[in-house]
């Protein structure tokens, strides 16, 4: 079987092309024998040590004699990242909102690490980034990144709000069809008559019409010209003023709006504004606006280290109020 | 030159010229009969040790010389300045120190440069000198060169050396190899700590290293390079340069027919013959005295009589050694020299300036450098970079007004914290800035952010985006500071 090459006296395998072309029997190395041979050995190894082999028949597989599994790798990635956050959320646990804005470091860790949080719990409705989102009435919930707040813009306000939910609250403004009847003929009696008489019994389209005039001079800072001085009349002399102050800046405790800034809860429009006084917010009515935040306590929703972490992220936004105190210090 | 009485020399090696009369003494056609040529080839295949002989001369000294700048490899990392170590590659903290400079991932666009430099400097000597790199620098052949050296201080000139390892193991034998191996890994074990302190701070890794308190990458370095020296310069030694360095497989395409290199005059040299022939016929016989000591004496087992080729480092060692020879004889120096392929075969010598692609090496070597003198000249203390907000890119207030969200990115590159003011060019007339009402601290060696919002009145806004421009500056020394350039967004007006 076997001769050797005339020229390099290495052995053959005997074969011969061509008339003179050979095929050396040559060794290949010995390094590369045994690289070949460690290979081989290291696919069995890891063959006996990792999940390998399917089953067909009860659908199961091998699981490897080390116990690897994806989910258990994941779990230790995990453990890496939670022992990076670990000191932080630490700290975070036993601190006050408020305490937590005044440590520098930890704000960094929570405007940095609170937007899972708040992507995950707010974004749906808040927009990400607090950018508001908006439906058929308009705004459906509420601008976080700017300075307006309906329920106060310092941090533990935002805690409460975020921990106990919020659920504004507005009466219908427009008569029902009885109170209708009688209003129109006590407005036939005289403009004063009907004021007299409005008070829970809702306004007449009438006057529905000049109290949003009214309202929308008072936001672009023209609340005192004359052209609205029959709104301003209703406004004060209805039940406007209960819940939006005398000046119409709105009551932090009962969520009302300021009218006066530039900064719309709902449709600022004429239009808009006319649906939010005719049907008020919540009210009940079919057409009322809606405006519901959950509670993120209430059913464990959120723990409260949680909760503190989005109050600093919400109030990072660039609305956030300073506490005086805290401003003191 | 003897040129002129045999005009029918030529570059050929003397072994092919034999195998070409073989063949055509052969029936032609015969394809097996140019593998016989193979037989006539001299290459060094390591399956013999080369024991080189060490002598005296030029190259010699210019080598010694040129291969203990190593020692500032082993000695640098030891050299302090302002209490730190003066060149640290800092890995972990990301950061390079160069005595005064530190240079942060964001300039090491100037380590490409400089690869780019130091290849293209390697290219453009290698082109008008051949492997000058491998001859007198590289720690190839610096290390082998003290490893053989150490070998010949032991065990003794090539031929007992030689002996040595003919001989069977005697307490003698066993005694000399000790030694050997011995210095030649505590050399290993040097150049492995050597390496690992220009990493880590020199002084930390001792004790560390003593304390046997080193991380596992430590270790691995350690190991590595200690086997990698032990192995490369005591066993593999030319070897290396032969089949695992690509640099020795690529000088073929950096030189050229005018590129000087250790050359052998065969014009002058053959043919060779034994010194006491000449006598008889010493018109017919070249200067060349077949005495072998070229080839005795080189590291790398080539014959250079037998042209340029792949095993010759260009160390110059064959040179020193043929001009002793020469001295001896009574002839002049330089059979074999420093000669260009060209001036061998007595054609013009070019000037280098008339060799465009040194000069395309020289335009790139300048390039690069010009680049890096920049970057050094403008590596400055401080580097600023904002973000403007995207989503939203403003915030109507209550008031009215505009307001807009900037992430600051501040790079203090110095070694020490600063506080710095943050101010605004162009931009909205009547513009605050909040959230840098007090100077803000920014932490040497690394960057750090800040959130800045800037206000405008929505009655001043005239363009959807307004270009503004940001500078932060140092409280302490107004001499550093940054600048960015970005945008100030604003509802349609
Ligand atoms: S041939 Fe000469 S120059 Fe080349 S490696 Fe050998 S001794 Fe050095
Ligand atoms: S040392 Fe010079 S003379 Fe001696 S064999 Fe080499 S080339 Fe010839």
């Amino acid at each position: 079987m076997s001769e050797k090459h005339d020229v390099s006296g290495v052995p053959t395998t005997g074969h011969v092309w061509d008339d003179d072309l050979g095929d050396f029997t040559n060794q290949p190395p010995k390094w590369w024998i045994l690289g070949l041979t460690a290979s081989a050995l290291f696919v069995v190894v890891y063959w006996i040590y990792y999940p390998s082999i399917p089953f067909a028949s009860t659908g199961g597989f091998f699981k490897g004699v080390g116990g690897w599994t994806a989910i258990k790798e994941m779990e230790a990635d995990k453990g890496e990242v939670d022992a990076i956050r670990g000191k932080f959320e630490a700290k975070l646990k036993d601190m006050t909102p408020a305490a937590i804005l005044a440590d520098k470091e930890l704000t960094e860790y929570v405007t940095r690490s609170g937007k899972v949080l708040f992507g995950d719990n707010c974004a749906a409705c808040h927009g990400q980034n607090g950018i508001g989102t908006h439906d058929k009435q308009g705004l459906f919930a509420p601008i976080l990144n700017d300075d307006d707040w309906l329920y106060g813009g310092k941090i533990d306000d935002i805690y409460a709000s975020i921990a106990g939910g919020r659920q504004g609250m507005m009466l219908a403004h427009h008569p029902n069809e009885r109170e209708l009847i009688e209003l129109e003929h006590l407005e036939k009696l005289g403009q004063a008559g009907a004021e007299a008489h409005n008070i829970a019994r809702g306004l007449t389209p009438h006057q529905i019409d000049a109290v949003a005039k009214y309202v929308l001079a008072l936001s672009e800072g023209k609340g005192d010209s004359p052209e609205v001085a029959a709104g301003k009349r209703v406004f004060m002399s209805s039940d406007c003023t209960a819940c939006h102050g005398q000046d119409g800046k709105g009551i932090q405790a009962m969520g009302s709006a300021n009218l006066t800034d530039k900064i719309w809860r709902f449709d600022g429009s004429i239009e808009g504004i006319k649906r939010t006084i005719s049907y008020g917010v919540n009210s009940g009515d079919p057409q009322a606006r809606v405006a519901v935040m959950p509670s993120f306590k209430a059913a464990g929703k959120l723990s409260d280290a949680e909760i503190k972490k989005l109050a600093v992220y919400v109030y990072k936004f660039g609305g956030g109020q300073a506490d005086a105190p805290a401003a003191a210090k | 030159m003897a040129s002129g009485e045999r005009p029918d020399k030529v570059v050929k090696p003397v072994g092919s010229e034999r195998v070409n009369k073989e063949v055509e003494n052969k029936e032609a056609g015969n394809v097996t009969e140019i593998y016989r040529e193979f037989e006539t080839w001299q290459i060094n295949m390591g399956d013999k040790t080369i024991h080189a002989k060490r002598m005296p001369g030029v190259f010699r000294t210019v080598k010694n010389y040129t291969q203990s700048l190593w020692l500032l490899f082993f000695l640098v990392p030891y050299l302090r300045w302002n209490g730190k170590q003066a060149v640290l590659f800092d890995i972990t903290n990301r950061q390079f120190h160069f005595f005064n400079l530190t240079i942060l991932p964001q300039d090491i666009w100037m380590l490409s440069l400089l690869l780019l430099l130091l290849a293209m400097g390697l290219f453009a000597v290698t082109s008008v000198a051949s492997r000058v790199w491998c001859g007198y620098f590289c720690f190839q052949s610096s290390w082998t060169d003290w490893y053989t050296w150490i070998e010949d201080k032991i065990e003794g000139p090539p031929h007992a050396r030689r002996k040595l390892e003919a001989a069977p193991w005697s307490l003698e034998k066993i005694r000399k190899k000790i030694i050997k191996h011995f210095i030649w890994m505590v050399i290993a074990l040097l150049t492995g700590i050597s390496f690992s302190i220009w990493f880590v701070d020199a002084f930390d890794y001792w004790s560390m290293l003593v304390h046997f308190q080193l991380p596992l990458v430590g270790w691995v370095v350690l190991i590595m390079f200690f086997l990698g020296t032990y192995i490369l310069a005591g066993m593999l030694r030319e070897q290396t340069c032969m089949w695992l360095c690509p640099y020795a497989r690529i000088q073929g395409v950096m030189t050229d027919s005018q590129t000087i290199l250790p050359a052998y005059d065969f014009n002058r040299g053959e043919p060779r013959g034994k010194l006491h022939h000449k006598a008889e016929g010493s018109a017919a016989q070249g200067d060349c005295i077949d005495c072998f000591q070229c080839v005795q004496v080189c590291p790398t087992g080539v014959d250079i009589r037998e042209g340029l080729q792949l095993g010759c480092i260009t160390c110059g060692l064959c040179l020193d050694a043929c001009d002793s020879i020469m001295d001896k004889v009574g002839k002049p120096r330089g059979l074999i020299r420093y000669a260009s392929l060209d001036e061998l075969e007595g054609k013009p010598a070019k000037k280098i300036y008339q060799h465009p692609r040194t000069l395309a090496y020289l335009g790139i070597i300048l390039l690069a450098f010009g680049g890096i003198v920049y970057g050094l000249t403008h590596l400055g203390s401080m580097t600023l970079k904002v973000i403007p907000e995207r989503q939203p890119l403003f915030v109507s207030l209550s008031d009215g007004s505009i307001q807009n969200k900037y992430e600051f990115k501040v790079l203090n590159k110095t070694d020490r914290d600063f506080f710095v003011t943050v101010t605004a060019e162009g931009g909205v007339k009547d513009q605050v800035i909040i959230g840098a009402e007090k100077p803000l601290l920014t932490h040497h060696g690394r960057g750090t952010s800040f959130t800045i919002f800037v206000k405008a009145s929505g009655d001043n806004i005239k363009n959807e985006v307004t270009p503004i421009e940001f500078r932060v500056q140092s409280v302490e020394d107004p001499l550093i500071a940054a600048e960015y350039k970005t945008k100030f967004n604003g509802p349609k007006p």
